[in-house]
């Protein structure tokens, strides 16, 4: 049994809002954006954060590194406490949110590293070599020269995550680090993650809306909805439990009729005389291909997508499956 | 290997405490550098500054003469040692001001996941080198009042201007690191905040004596900016001090910058845990 890194019991987080209410007088409600959660992540774990904007995924993140103060209840960090031991705790773990910027705007991206390498005080020889090691992986050799503010989305993301990883954590937190990438982008940058987790056992923690992070990256999901967790399980499993199944869409070369015999499949539509259908398959008891070879026995197949079931439906369909 | 347990047992680490600092402070300088147009500009800008407030000192004495018991000549050394100080303060931590923009750029939030106090590396961020011309008019201003006064130099007259200039400087920056402070509590407050930074300023650089009691003790000792300049100006010129105000309170200019730094810590503690309370 490997350690817990991280540890939540009944913590909640409550924000005070004030709001018009009747007549001239403002009214204060509380607000809990997290409640009563308690859940843990051991270490080499990666766990997929899923919840629609506002379901408290960022807030307990703030409570994890440090920034936040819980309401009540505890957190526990790398075996730390995160507000009142800050300090020691922002040296085992590497933050990135997506939407900010941990590096130097004005300066090369070089430079950002160098003084992030001082700023952890790491043996010179030391960060040279991790700062060597993480621009080749990432592929950012062409970049280093640029002032920050130049970077594309993509590159300015690369280097949020070298930023943090420079330090060697010994746990990863990633909030929507793949929010506006394009696909080659989000591809190059979810194979960096595996790599980095198989050669450095670093734990990861993410928060996302695209379901491919989590297919591609985690091992297990935690659904919050609302402040609470409403899953915590397989990808795959989350799925089954929702009826949240992958589509198989196809066009044909010619119009025929509702394919309806293929195994492990729903018939859901067809348009257009049958040129277009869509079949609908569980990811735990078939795969896209044998669902795709099972379609090419029929008939003749001349095009193709698959769309994948949306996090923010699937989280919705658990809230109602709940009540 | 010894030298991994001497790590191990001190706590040092490569570079000592100070390196982190170091490393921001010499990336901000040089990107200063990369910007000479710029930088020309604002240190023009700096210069006019000055020296409209030097005019507007001027035009008042060239009417009146005597202000509070001081004239022209002493308000000289008044004007620069208080500009000096200040302006060094501003120079060192004067951003810290514009700590709305650090919260809204989500710079705040990137200080607390890294290993360093917070404060240490909202000070440390920035250093703007522009500000130079500014100390530039406070220095040559202190200058010509110690040579147009007749001060009789001693070891004890150079000790104090020392003292007035470090524990002035250290006086200023307080009241900046208090103005940021409230602006946790007050984002958008910079207006209300601004009395502490600019009011202070202004304040210093006026004889104490020709305010009313209660701004006399407010700026004495509760914001002790009289300390910065009037009562080493008044203590090199050999003056006496008004009531509540006497001359040998200047030998405690330390106790007051510590009092200024005691209460601006308290104020950024109550701040830090206001923004971690979810306020900010």
């Amino acid at each position: 049994m490997s350690e817990v890194i991280i540890e939540l019991e009944e913590l909640t987080r409550e924000f005070v809002v004030r709001r018009k209410g009747d007549g001239r007088r403002r009214r204060r409600h509380t607000i809990a954006a997290v409640d009563a959660m308690s859940w843990s992540v051991r270490a080499g774990e990666s766990v997929g954060y899923i919840g629609a904007n506002g379901a408290g995924k960022s807030t307990t993140i703030k409570m994890l590194s440090g920034i936040l103060v819980p309401t009540s209840g505890s957190v526990r960090t790398c075996g730390l406490e995160p507000v009142g031991q800050r300090r020691d705790l922002a040296r085992r773990i590497g933050v990135v949110f997506g939407q900010r910027s941990q590096l130097w705007w004005d300066l090369p991206l070089e430079e950002s590293f160098s003084i992030l390498a001082a700023i952890h005080q790491l043996d010179p020889g030391r960060g040279k070599s991790r700062t060597d090691e993480l621009v080749e992986q990432l592929e950012m050799g062409e970049t280093l020269q640029t002032p920050v503010r130049q970077l594309s989305l993509g590159q300015r993301m690369r280097a949020e995550i070298a930023a943090a990883l420079l330090h060697e954590p010994a746990l990863l937190i990633l909030d929507e680090p793949t929010i506006g990438l394009d696909v080659l982008s989000k591809a190059r940058l979810r194979e960096f993650l595996i790599h980095e987790r198989t050669t450095h056992g670093t734990t990861l923690l993410l928060t996302t809306h695209d379901m491919g992070d989590i297919e591609r990256l985690c091992d297990r999901v935690l659904v919050v909805d609302r402040g609470r967790l409403v899953y915590d399980g397989t990808l795959p499993g989350l799925a089954g439990t929702v009826g949240a199944r992958r589509m198989l869409v196809v066009d044909l070369a010619a119009p025929a009729a509702d394919l309806v015999d293929v195994p492990h499949t729903t018939h859901v539509a067809s348009e257009a005389d049958g040129l277009r259908q869509r079949l609908a398959f569980d990811a735990e008891q078939t795969t896209a291909a044998e669902v795709l070879a099972a379609v090419a026995e029929r008939v003749e197949v001349r095009d193709l997508s698959i769309e994948e079931p949306d996090i923010e439906d699937v989280v919705r369909r658990i809230y109602q499956t709940q009540r | 290997m010894m030298a991994d347990v001497l790590e191990v047992a001190t706590g040092a680490r490569p570079g000592g405490w100070a390196a982190p600092y170091k490393a921001v402070l010499a990336s901000r300088i040089r990107a200063q550098r990369a910007y000479p147009a710029g930088f020309a500009l604002d240190i023009v800008g700096s210069w006019l500054v000055g020296l409209t407030e030097f005019g507007e000192l001027f035009v008042i004495f060239h009417n009146i003469g005597i202000l509070g018991g001081l004239d022209f000549h002493a308000m000289l050394l008044l004007f620069g040692l208080s500009n000096l100080s200040w302006s060094i303060a501003d120079m060192v931590v004067g951003h810290v001001d514009t700590l709305p923009t650090y919260v809204r750029a989500g710079t705040l939030d990137a200080f607390f996941l890294r290993p360093q106090p917070v404060l240490a590396q909202l000070v440390t961020s920035e250093f703007s080198l522009r500000r130079l011309a500014r100390l530039t008019v406070g220095l040559v201003t202190m200058c010509v009042g110690l040579v147009i006064n007749d001060v009789t130099w001693s070891v004890a007259v150079v000790g104090l201007l020392v003292l007035a200039i470090v524990f002035g400087t250290a006086i200023f920056a307080a009241c900046f690191v208090a103005a940021a402070s409230l602006q946790f509590f007050l984002i958008n407050g910079a207006e209300l905040t601004n009395t502490f930074t600019y009011g202070g300023s202004y304040a210093s650089a006026q004889p104490a004596a020709i305010f009313p009691t209660p701004l006399k003790l407010v700026f004495g000792f509760l914001v002790p900016v009289a300390f910065t300049s009037y009562l080493p100006t008044l203590w090199i010129l050999g003056l006496p001090g008004p009531s509540l105000l006497p001359t040998w309170l200047v030998w405690l200019l330390p106790v007051a910058a510590a009092w200024s730094w005691a209460m601006a810590l308290l104020l950024w503690s109550w701040g830090c845990r206001h923004y971690q309370g979810g306020g900010g």
